[in-house]
């Protein structure tokens, strides 16, 4: 399909001799949240690696904008405007919670994102902003991730597990601040284990198994028995 | 015994010197850099060759120094030195030993081994009297106050600047920190940059101060060493603290027995190791 945001073909990664994607067709279009579901060691999170150039793959194996990006150094990908939240949040432990906002905001992008932005959005922060990230409860931490990512001012949101070890109201609430991103015109990609909370906040869903999709259509059209068949290989 | 501490003090600031590169160095990259004192001794004999072709002061010699110093170190760390990092610090480590060799033995062949030092004329004898025959160094007090500066500037580099936080988020976590657009081969460039120009202070200074010869390295190295481990990894002000008390540890080592300073400083460096491996003032946070 034409008019892609992000394309890609036949997507192969491999950690050294180890493949963990074989040929990955996923497209995502402007102002669209597309979730990606599947059980551990699908290859969702390699994916979005191979999206951001963590993973190295072939150059013109991921298309963004109407470019050639596979491979790219982190750094290039993210001054386009592709930025990851990382899972397991991964902020930096010696910053302050304002610190690892105004890292994200290395990229210096142009766009409606900054401190103040992201503080009406994450109110509890901008209280927060001048202790060490690391002391924040599981959920604050989060929301710094996100910020961090937010501060380049992505076209592409790209979050992996997001919710992982978080308690469902913060969960509610982290994607409740959803809307107010995407409402920018910027796509989002999801990784998500609670395949409730992955059709509830997508328009489209990918199901990987094995490294492969094994389902992929509109979040609300598919059925939990076509979900579960692709999700444990039935 | 006051004057012996003062003098401590004094001598400890030199070495907060020698130490607060190899401090960044290390905070930033997990970089022991072995050939750190051969990179002061080289410095004290680029000011001694300037000053036989130039009729300059060595502290400007010192100020002129720092640029070169600057990009010598931002070459060395992106063109050899990101070549040995990762995982294993072993590769660094061998590298900037064969470093060391390399500059012991060209300034052995282009200086010969006797010692030398830079005539830092009536800055040299001067002194500041504080009464009760206690006599201070004007020399030394401006090492001190050099010394001091350098410390205030490089934590406020640190704490409050946006180079400063690139510093300590390549250091927390590097693939994230490329990930939102850092370029850590440049921050690691920069860093050494940074400490080479510190460096070739402290060399000038060294060479005013006493007299330096090519195998003088290893020792000075050392120094900067125990300093940065008694001070802890914390923050430069453990450094120089940690260097401080090295300083006074050896004076007082010194006012027994001439041949005991050197090694209090060591005995010192061990007991805190052995007590407090973490240093007196480790990284909080």
């Amino acid at each position: 399909m034409s008019g892609a945001l992000i394309q890609t073909r036949s997507l192969v990664a491999r950690y050294g001799d180890a493949q963990a994607l074989f040929g990955i067709d996923f497209e995502l279009h402007a102002g669209e949240v597309v979730a990606i579901i599947g059980a551990n060691g699908a290859g969702k999170s390699t994916f979005l690696k191979a999206l951001t150039g963590m993973v190295g793959v072939p150059r013109e194996a991921v298309r963004y904008g109407g470019e050639d990006i596979g491979g790219l150094r982190p750094g290039a990908i993210v001054r386009r405007g592709l930025t990851m939240v990382p899972e397991g949040r991964r902020l930096f432990p010696s910053l302050s919670v304002e610190e690892n906002l105004l890292i994200g905001g290395f990229a210096r992008r142009s766009g409606p994102w900054n401190l103040v932005r992201l503080y009406a959005l994450f109110p509890i922060l901008k209280e927060k902003r001048r202790l060490p990230a690391m002391q924040l409860s599981g959920g604050q931490q989060q929301m710094v991730a996100i910020g961090r990512a937010l501060m380049s001012n992505p076209q592409v949101l790209l979050c992996d597990e997001i919710s992982l070890g978080l308690a469902p109201i913060v969960i509610k609430e982290i994607y409740d601040a959803m809307p107010a991103t995407t409402a920018e015109g910027m796509s989002v990609v999801i990784v998500e284990q609670d395949v409730s909370v992955a059709q509830r906040v997508s328009q489209r869903l990918y199901c990987f198994q094995e490294g492969r999709v094994a389902l992929a259509g509109d979040s609300n059209a598919l059925t939990r028995a076509q979900i579960s068949a692709a999700y444990f290989g039935d | 015994m006051i004057d012996t501490l003062l003098q401590g003090l004094l001598l400890g600031s030199l070495y907060a010197l020698f130490a607060l590169g190899l401090s960044l160095m290390f905070g930033v990259m997990r970089l022991t850099n072995v050939a750190h004192g051969d990179f002061v001794v080289l410095a004290a004999f680029a000011a001694i060759a300037i000053t036989t072709v130039l009729p300059w002061h060595p502290l400007t010699i010192g100020v002129v120094l720092l640029p070169p110093a600057f990009g010598f170190g931002y070459a060395l760390q992106r063109f050899v030195l990101n070549g040995t990092l990762g995982k294993d610090p072993l590769p660094s480590m061998v590298v900037t030993f064969g470093l060391s060799i390399v500059i012991q033995n060209a300034l052995l062949q282009l200086f010969s081994a006797d010692p030398r030092s830079l005539d830092a004329g009536t800055l040299a004898t001067e002194s500041v009297q504080l009464g009760d025959g206690i006599a201070l160094g004007t020399l030394p007090l401006v090492i001190a106050v050099v010394s001091l500066a350098c410390t205030a500037a490089l934590q406020m580099l640190f704490d409050r600047t946006a180079l400063g936080r690139a510093f300590r988020a390549v250091s927390d976590d590097r693939q994230i920190a490329e990930l939102m657009g850092l370029d850590a081969s440049k921050i690691y460039a920069l860093a050494t940059a940074i400490a080479c120009a510190l460096i070739a202070l402290a060399g000038v200074l060294q060479g005013m101060r006493t007299t330096v010869s090519p195998s003088d390295g290893p020792l000075l190295l050392l120094f900067a060493f125990e300093a940065v481990i008694i001070g802890g990894m914390g923050s430069f002000w453990g450094t120089f603290v940690g260097a401080l008390i090295l300083g006074v540890v050896q004076q007082i080592g010194f006012y027994f027995d001439p041949g005991w300073g050197i090694w209090f400083g060591h005995l010192v460096f061990l007991v805190v190791l052995v007590v407090r491996p973490q240093g007196l003032f480790p990284r909080t946070r």
